[in-house]
C-alpha cells in the first residue's frame, strides 16, 4: 500500500516519530512558557535539566534499583528541587535587571551542568531499558505501534492538558495568571509572590525532567541530549509565541508532525524545517501564531 | 534595556572621555605591535581575530541593546566562503577576505530583516535558531567538507607581492585588519548614526516619534556587526589555513558573548580584553580539555551575578572615565 508513492509503513512510522518528538517539544516549550510567564526569563538550562531527568532515572535504576515508574515521579521532584535552589540562590538576584541577564546566567549554568556530565560519562549514550509492562507493541493493521511510544504520546498529552487545566481553570492558576499580569498587586492581596515564583520555576523544571525520564528509553541517556534540542524548542516557542499555554502545546505537537513528514518527503531539510517555519512565521506574524506582541 | 546602559557609561564619553580613549587606543595598538616580540605570534593573531569578532558583537549589544546569540554564523560563513574562494577558485588573499566578508554581510541582511522584528529575549532566541539553521546547512553542504572542514587553505600573496606564508607578513595583515576594524567601529559609534542607535536603545518609542526609522537603524547596525564579524572570520581562516564547523557552532556564539560580558558590555576596550583573557585561558587550559566548558560556564555565572560591569567597566569606574 502506498500514498503519494511512499509506502504507508514508512509514512506512518515517520509520523509516529514526529508525534514522539512533538510530545517532547510540547512538554519542553510548555515548561519554558510557564517559567517565562511569571519570571520573564528564558530558561536556557531547560535542555540540561531535561538531561538531568534522564540521568536521574538512570542513577535510580543502577544505584538504587528503583525502576521506571518510580523514576517518573522521583526524577521531576529531585530535579525540580535543584531548580528551586538555583532560583532562590541565583535567579532571584536578577529580577530587577534586564531579562537578558537571566538568559546569560542560565546559559552559563547549562554549560557547567553539561560539561560536568560530559566529563564523567562521555558523549556516547547509555542505554536505559524499556519498562517491562510497556515492551512489545501491537499491530494496527496499517502500522506496528510499539507500546512504549504510544505511552509517551498519551502521557505527554495528559500532562500538558492537566497543566493547561490547572493554569486556566483553577484558583491556583488564577493567582498565577494574576501574578503574571501584575505581581505587586497580587502581593498586596496577601499572596506570597516570591514563593509562587520559586514553585513555578520548580514546576517548569520538573516538566523538563519528566520529559527527560520519558526520553531515556527512546534516545538513550546522553549528557548532550538536551543541548541541541533546546535550540529547536526555542524556535518552537518563537513560532507559537509565549502568550498562551494551549498555543505552546499545539505548536509543539504540530511541529513534531511537520518534521516527521519532512523526513518522508524531503529528508535533507528535516533538520532545518522548524527554523524555516520560524522564519516564515516571523515574516507574517512576528508575535508568533498564538502570541501577543510585548 | 535598563541594565545594559546601567553598566555602559558611554553617555559621558564626550571630549575629555575621548582624550582618555585616544591614549588607551594608543596603548592597545602599541601592545599588539610589540607583543609578538615576546609572545607567540599565532596566539596573538588568534586574539586579534577574536577581539575584532567581539568588538563587532559589542556594537550590537552595547550600542544597539540587541543581544545576538547567533554571531557564529557570520564568523563561520565568511570563513567557509573565503576558504572556498582561496582554495578552489584560487582567489588572492585580499579578494578571498573581501568575498568572505561580503557573504557575511549578505547573510546579515537576510537574517537581520527577520530578527529585528522582535526584541530582547526573542531577538536572542531567533538569532540562535537562525544560526543553528546555518550550522545544519554547512554540516550537510558538500563544499564544506563536513566534519573535516576545508583544510590547507592557501594563504597566497597579498596584492601579489607580500608572501603571507611568512609569519610576520601574516601578522602585519591581521594587525592592520584588527586596528582598521576597531577604528571603524569607534567612528561608527561616535557618528550621528551611533547617537541615533543609542537613542533607540534608551527609548525606542521616543526615537520613533522623533521621526527616526528605527528598524532601518537597527538593521544597519546588525549588518555592520555581521560584516565585521565576517571580516574577523575570513582573516582567522587565513591564519589557521582551516575553516571548520567549530566556527559556526552555537558554542562559538556563546563564547563571544562570554568575551564581551567578561571584558565589559558596552565598553570600547572590553571586548578586546575579554577576547585576550578567554583565548589565553583556553590556551593554558588546553591540557584539561573538556573542563574548558565548565570553566566558561562558571565565568558566565560569576560575571552575571557579581561582575556585570566586566573588567574594563570596573576599571573605567575606578578611574572615573569611560573606557
Amino acid at each position: 500500500m502506498e500514498i503519494f508513492g511512499i509506502p504507508t509503513q514508512a509514512l506512518f512510522g515517520q509520523l509516529l516519530i514526529g508525534l514522539i518528538n512533538g510530545s517532547f517539544y510540547a512538554l519542553l516549550s510548555l515548561g519554558l512558557a510557564v517559567i517565562f510567564g511569571l519570571l520573564n526569563i528564558i530558561n536556557f538550562t531547560h535542555g540540561a535539566q531535561y538531561m538531568m531527568g534522564a540521568f536521574c532515572a538512570y542513577f535510580l535504576l543502577t544505584k538504587l534499583g528503583i525502576g521506571y515508574w518510580w523514576a517518573l515521579a522521583i526524577a521531576p521532584l529531585a530535579v525540580g528541587t535543584i531548580g528551586m535552589v538555583i532560583e532562590r540562590l541565583m535567579l532571584a538576584r536578577l529580577y530587577k535587571l534586564d531579562h537578558l541577564y537571566g538568559l546569560l546566567l542560565t546559559f552559563g549554568l547549562a554549560l557547567i551542568i553539561q560539561g560536568l556530565f560530559r566529563n564523567e560519562y562521555g558523549t556516547s549514550g547509555i542505554p536505559y531499558a524499556l519498562p517491562q509492562e510497556l515492551s512489545g507493541g501491537r499491530n494496527l493493521g496499517f502500522m506496528f505501534l510499539p507500546n512504549y511510544r504510544a505511552w509517551v504520546i498519551l502521557a505527554s498529552i495528559v500532562v500538558c492538558l492537566a497543566t493547561w487545566f490547572v493554569i486556566e481553570k483553577t484558583r491556583l492558576g488564577a493567582y498565577l495568571r494574576a501574578a503574571t499580569e501584575n505581581p505587586q498587586l497580587v502581593q498586596a492581596f496577601g499572596i506570597n509572590v516570591p514563593r509562587m515564583i520559586t514553585l513555578t520555576y520548580g514546576f517548569g523544571v520538573a516538566l523538563a525532567a519528566f520529559a527527560g525520564v520519558m526520553a531515556a528509553p527512546i534516545y538513550q541517556v546522553n549528557p548532550l541530549m538536551g543541548a541541541d534540542l533546546i535550540i529547536v524548542v526555542f524556535a518552537v516557542v518563537v513560532i507559537g509565541g509565549m502568550g498562551s499555554i494551549m498555543g505552546s502545546i499545539v505548536t509543539g505537537f504540530a511541529l513534531g508532525l511537520i518534521e516527521g513528514l519532512t523526513k518522508v518527503f524531503y529528508p535533507e531539510a528535516s533538520n532545518t524545517v522548524i527554523f524555516i517555519i520560524m522564519a516564515i512565521v516571523l515574516m507574517i506574524k512576528p508575535a508568533g501564531l498564538f502570541g501577543t506582541q510585548r | 534595556m535598563s541594565a545594559v546602559h546601567e553598566l555602559a557609561p558611554d553617555a559621558a564619553s564626550r571630549a575629555e572621555g575621548l582624550a582618555h580613549q585616544r591614549i588607551a587606543t594608543a596603548v592597545m595598538v602599541a601592545f599588539f605591535a610589540l607583543a609578538p616580540l615576546v609572545a607567540y605570534p599565532v596566539f596573538l593573531m588568534k586574539v586579534m581575530c577574536f577581539a575584532l569578532f567581539a568588538c563587532a558583537f559589542n556594537l550590537l549589544i552595547g550600542y544597539g541593546g540587541l543581544l545576538s546569540f547567533g554571531h557564529a554564523m557570520f564568523l563561520g560563513t565568511a570563513g567557509y566562503a573565503s576558504a572556498h574562494a582561496a582554495k578552489v577558485w584560487g582567489f588572492p588573499p585580499e579578494f578571498a577576505i573581501l568575498f568572505g566578508t561580503a557573504c557575511s554581510a549578505l547573510l546579515g541582511l537576510v537574517t537581520g530583516l527577520l530578527a529585528i522584528r522582535r526584541q530582547g529575549i526573542y531577538f536572542a532566541m531567533i538569532t540562535l535558531a537562525l544560526a543553528q539553521m546555518v550550522y545544519f546547512f554547512y554540516l550537510q553542504a558538500p563544499f564544506t567538507g563536513g566534519e573535516d572542514g576545508i583544510q590547507a587553505v592557501p594563504r597566497g600573496k597579498l596584492f601579489g607581492l607580500l608572501d603571507l606564508n611568512s609569519v610576520w607578513a601574516m601578522y602585519a595583515l591581521v594587525f592592520a585588519v584588527f586596528v582598521g576594524g576597531f577604528l571603524l567601529i569607534h567612528r561608527a559609534v561616535h557618528s550621528p548614526f551611533g547617537q541615533v542607535l543609542k537613542a533607540i536603545r534608551e527609548n525606542e518609542a521616543r526615537a520613533l516619534s522623533l521621526g527616526y526609522d528605527v528598524n532601518r537603524y537597527k538593521l544597519l547596525a546588525y549588518v555592520l556587526s555581521a560584516t565585521l564579524a565576517g571580516l574577523a572570520g575570513a582573516t582567522k581562516v587565513l591564519v589557521f589555513e582551516l575553516a571548520s564547523l567549530t566556527d559556526v557552532h552555537w558554542t562559538m556564539s556563546g563564547e563571544v558573548v562570554l568575551m564581551v560580558l567578561l571584558g565589559g558590555l558596552g565598553t570600547v576596550f572590553g571586548p578586546v580584553v575579554g577576547a585576550l583573557i578567554i583565548i589565553a585561558m583556553e590556551n593554558y587550559l588546553a591540557q584539561i580539555g573538556s573542563w574548558v566548558t565548565v570553566v566558561q560556564g562558571v565565568i558566565f555565572v560569576i560575571c552575571v551575578l557579581t561582575f556585570r560591569r566586566g573588567v574594563i567597566g570596573e576599571l573605567g569606574r575606578l578611574i572615573g572615565k569611560p573606557l
